[in-house]
């Protein structure tokens, strides 16, 4: 059980910064997800916690203590990887012991503790069995036993699930969500899959081009973004964005409609409005060009451009509609789901 | 059902089959097939006559304590050279894996003693160990021991496997680097934050799983010791002191062209063929074997 502190975490190849003052503490037992479009430094940040690439500059903490020049043999973590790397020439129960044998742990200490894992995690009747035996979701568990045996301060996870089909994918989060909880060891978690980390994390670090957008709970992220790129990247469809000019209590669009707010803004903003909170109304402010429909069952995509303009707009409304093509549609917007950001710096203004 | 494809009746396959064929046929067939007449018959001192004797070469040479001798100092000599050589590349292919500046020139520079021919490489030790100019032994001397290999046949032993060893390094090298560089760089890491330092990594990890390598350049080394080595050996010792560095494939050159007993020799490479033919059989069935860690 610890806590993990990132202070001003820098980390260059050669000229190249590629992670920029990465801050953020996370508490015991917290799940924490990293997120981020490739490239973004996740995985290299992840892989800085764990030891495997050297630290720039600032500093990482594991329970108080200094770590950066530690030893991942030494951090007392565990962590799953994309490929899984299993050893394949042991078997899935010689894979678990492992790190105990290496950390000289005794004998029935050692079978107690894999049966234990391999209970948790229903492999038992594989512990015999080599790596290559084994299905992708089998290994992805053997991959997990093989980190709780250890029972480290850490888990860390790097994108542990992007090589299952996506029925597999759901199944596996789930347990690893609630395998986490009943352990209740301090996780990272690294996906570039929005919905996997909003499902898994008490907390979402978005990082983008190596900087971190927002450090929050999903529900804030969803409801408050604090940029135009979390805005854009949490929630799916993502959010229309709209560019408008400023005033005391509205805003203007480009082709002349006034929209309400509460805040006091002035020159260019983005205005952003969730699919979700467009409403159809005969009344409404927003008159779309119906360009293409998604029907989903549930709800039906309404994908058009506002209409005059060439700004891209997407609906999400209930039910199934069928709604004539090229026709113009008015929605308005939800009362204060109107998220709006600052057209040059791409911050929320609050 | 299996469907055979017919092709109309034709010289065309035939023709194109028949240089590799005709290769064949000059140089491996016909001087096997003739080594295999000539270790039967026994030629006079003058070379005036020779008689069929069918197998008696052979039954010559199963009497003859020097030729076990010689069997004994070949399997001494190719598994020294082989353990020797393997080792040695095992060892510089895991920290070539480690290297992260340079690792070019360093490969580089460690491949290139393949590209030495043998009898150059003899010489090259020759020199380094001469007793009266060489380099080592007058560096040996400071510490009190006389080296001479024209003398000493273990020294000369030595001198060759040394050499032989050497050679061979390179091609080991790079099968080795080959293996471990196809490891998934995750498993290497796993196994660090399972806590396991460079040493125990490579013991544990990286060892088991370079093994199929292992075997199949075993049965390489051992050919190549047993057969390649002519050059090395002809260069550095020409067999001696007194056949000290005789192995079986040296003996059949000397038996045969300076001991002139021609058909004692063809029986002798005849059963080199036989052993090289089963080494390969064996390192097929194997290959041919899926690899199982």
């Amino acid at each position: 059980m610890a806590t993990i502190k990132l202070d001003q975490l820098t980390k260059s190849y050669g000229p190249d910064e590629v992670l920029h003052h990465i801050s953020g503490d996370i508490n015991d037992g917290e799940f924490v997800v990293i997120v981020g479009p490739s490239g973004c430094g996740k995985s290299t940040l992840l892989r800085m916690v764990a030891g495997l690439e050297t630290v720039t500059s600032g500093e990482i903490s594991i329970g108080d203590k200094m770590v950066n020049e530690i030893e991942p043999a030494d951090r007392d973590i565990a962590m799953v990887f994309q490929n899984y790397a299993l050893y394949p020439h042991m078997s899935v129960g010689e894979n678990m012991a492992y790190g105990l044998k290496i950390r000289k742990t005794p004998k029935d200490e050692i079978t107690r503790r894999v049966n234990e894992a391999a209970d948790i995690l229903e492999i038992r009747e594989y512990l015999g069995r080599k790596p290559r035996q084994l299905s992708g979701g089998q290994r992805q568990r053997v991959a997990m036993g093989r980190a709780i045996v250890r029972d480290p301060k850490v888990f860390l996870f790097d994108e542990p699930l992007s090589n299952l089909d996506a029925k597999l994918r759901v199944q596996m989060r789930l347990e690893i969500r609630k395998l986490q909880k009943r352990l209740g060891v301090t996780s990272i978690y690294v996906t570039h899959d929005q919905v996997e980390a909003m499902t898994l994390g008490d907390r979402l670090m978005v990082l983008n081009g190596g900087y971190v957008e927002q450090f929050d709970t999903p529900i804030e992220l969803y409801e408050r973004p604090a940029s135009i790129f979390v805005a854009g990247f949490i929630g799916s469809p993502a959010m229309n964005f709209l560019t408008a000019t400023g005033g005391d209590g509205l805003v203007v669009l480009d082709n002349g409609t006034a929209l309400a707010t509460s805040l006091k803004t002035s020159g260019a903003v983005i205005a952003g409005i969730r699919p979700e909170h467009l409403i159809q109304d005969p009344e409404g402010v927003l008159p779309v060009r119906v360009e293409m429909l998604e029907q989903l069952g549930a709800n039906t995509l309404v994908h058009g451009v506002l209409d005059g303009t060439d700004t891209q707009i997407v609906a999400s409304v209930t039910g199934i509609q069928s709604l004539p093509i090229n026709d113009v549609v008015r929605f308005s917007p939800a009362p204060d789901e109107l998220h709006l950001f600052d057209a040059k710096t791409e911050k929320r203004l609050s | 059902m299996l469907k055979r494809v017919h092709f109309p009746t034709s010289v065309l396959p035939y023709l194109l089959v028949a240089p590799q064929i005709i290769v064949t046929l000059i140089f491996f067939i016909w001087p096997a097939s003739q080594a295999m007449y000539q270790s039967m018959l026994i030629e006079d001192a003058f070379g005036l006559s020779t008689e069929f004797v069918w197998f008696e070469n052979f039954q010559i040479l199963a009497e003859d304590k020097h030729y076990y001798d010689t069997f004994w100092r070949t399997i001494i000599f190719s598994v020294c050279v082989a353990f020797l050589s393997m080792s040695v590349a095992l060892f510089l292919a895991g920290f070539a894996e480690r290297v992260v500046r340079g690792a070019m020139t360093y490969r580089t520079m460690l491949i290139w003693p393949y590209a030495v021919a043998p009898v150059l490489a003899g010489a090259l030790w020759v020199f380094m160990f001469n007793p009266t100019l060489g380099i080592f032994p007058y560096l040996l001397e400071f510490i009190g021991y006389n080296w001479n290999h024209y003398l000493n046949g273990h020294q000369a032993m030595l001198l060759v496997i040394l050499a032989a060893a050497w050679k061979q390094v390179a091609y080991n090298f790079l099968f080795y680097l080959a293996a471990m560089q196809s490891i998934p760089k995750s498993v290497i890491e796993a196994s660090a934050i399972d806590g396991a330092g460079p040493v125990l990594r490579f013991r544990t990890i990286v060892l088991p799983l370079v093994s199929p390598t292992t075997f199949f350049l075993l049965v390489i080394n051992a050919v190549y010791a047993f057969f390649d080595t002519f050059g090395i050996i002809h260069a550095v010792t020409q067999g001696g002191p007194a056949g000290a560095t005789t192995i079986l494939v040296y003996k059949v050159f000397n038996d045969g062209f300076v001991g002139l007993d021609l058909g004692g020799s063809a029986a002798q490479s005849v059963i080199l063929m036989i052993l090289v033919i089963s080494m390969t059989v064996i390192q097929f069935r194997y290959v041919e074997k899926k690899v199982d860690y």
